[in-house]
């Protein structure tokens, strides 16, 4: 990808075969509510001291996905359906994790 | 500078939709989210394509600049507003491209899309035609901008103010967490470089902190009032962020952005570079 490659990725899109999933540290999943997966929430990932590092929009299908490393780190996500976190313990490769919100 | 010269509310925003001389821009890190629905009215600028020179790794310059605006349909007197997604990271981006350049009324939609979204604001996928004008830049402010080569001269005698996240500036990590791993010869920060992360300055919707909230983030990073500002983060868009909120709603009349940011920073030969979560030595 190159510098000007800043565009959010696709989230719902298979993984680019340029990402190194023995390398990489993907934290991936879906949020959901009541009524089934939310699409259009804003999902961000913080630090183990809470800090902000990223934030995506889930796919149609409420999926998410963030590029990180091993390590503890939390899922926020705001929604007209509500708000919602979850933690993972992530290492390297693919972390799932769901996410549920509710009002 | 009041607060309310540059920062729009939503209620605000949808109370001027279609109001004379007000124009809404759309400037979206994701590049497609205009297509799915937009602020009815909203334009759309492109950052990718439309702000970044096409060959070279620079800016539009002032012709290319004043044809995008022309083509766009933007006069000189008009009030531009400008929103995005992101918490406005390029919108942020887009206001200050817009001071550099002299436009004169330019604001950011205070939440940016998200706002509007959690708010249930309405949206429209039509997009609105607008007759060219002939729009008229003034020279690169350079007074708001930081290049290459002020960096390693201002180590030790400005505020450096690094606003990525704080794995990117220990060095852990390389880039934002939702981009695959990428970028910089080198990780880690620029010398005496606080560490103030642009989403300090912002609450979870995406509106930016109250002044005051604002005012003793700072202080208590260890801002000096005395000294120039430079900021910087990964490719200048974040940054721009917290330049907005330093410039132009904390008032501090000596802010560059370094738009060449870490990418650059951190691919150049023999220059500093410091290594975990202090700031290091001069």
């Amino acid at each position: 990808m190159s510098i000007d490659g800043c565009g959010a990725p696709e989230q719902g899109a298979p993984l680019p075969a340029s990402v190194d999933v023995e390398k990489e540290t993907v934290i991936t999943g879906v949020v959901s509510a009541e009524g089934g997966p939310v699409a259009g929430a804003y999902v961000r990932l913080l630090d183990s001291s809470g800090e902000f590092t990223a934030e995506v929009v889930t796919s149609p299908a409420g999926e998410f996905r963030f590029f990180a490393a091993p390590g503890t780190w939390t899922l926020r996500a705001l929604s007209r359906a509500g708000n919602g976190d979850a933690t993972v313990a992530a290492d390297r490769g693919i972390n799932n994790v769901a996410v549920s919100v509710g009002a | 500078m009041s607060r309310d010269s540059v920062l729009v509310t939503a209620d605000w925003a949808e109370k001027n939709l279609g109001a004379d001389k007000v124009v809404f821009v759309e400037v979206d890190e994701d590049t497609t989210a205009y297509d799915g629905g937009h602020i009815p009215g909203a334009i759309k600028i492109n950052w990718s394509t439309e702000l970044q020179d096409q060959v070279r790794r620079d800016m539009v310059n002032k012709e290319q600049f004043e044809a995008l605006l022309s083509a766009k349909g933007i006069a000189n007197d008009d009030t531009v507003v400008l929103y995005g997604g992101n918490n406005n990271w390029f919108a942020a981006y887009a206001y200050w491209y817009f001071k550099l350049y002299g436009h004169e009324q330019v604001q950011l939609l205070d939440g940016g899309r998200k706002k509007w979204e959690l708010d249930g604001r309405p949206y429209t996928k039509d997009v609105p035609q607008r007759p060219a004008t002939n729009y008229v830049a003034k020279d690169q402010d350079l007074a708001i901008r930081a290049f290459r080569d002020d960096i390693v001269p201002s180590i030790g005698s400005h505020n450096l103010v690094d606003v990525r996240s704080p794995d990117e500036y220990a060095g852990r990590l390389a880039a934002p967490a939702h981009l695959p791993q990428e970028q910089a010869q080198r990780n880690g920060h620029i010398p005496t470089a606080i560490s103030v992360p642009w989403s300090k300055a912002a609450n979870e919707d995406g509106t930016f902190k109250s002044n005051e909230e604002l005012k003793a983030l700072y202080v208590a990073a260890g801002i000096d009032d005395d000294k120039p500002t430079v900021v910087y983060c990964r490719i200048g868009e974040r940054s721009s962020h917290s330049w907005f909120a330093l410039r132009e709603l904390l008032g501090y009349s000596d802010v560059r952005n370094y738009d060449g940011s870490w990418t650059e920073y951190g691919s150049l030969i023999g220059v500093p570079i410091a290594l975990g979560d202090e700031p290091g030595q001069a």
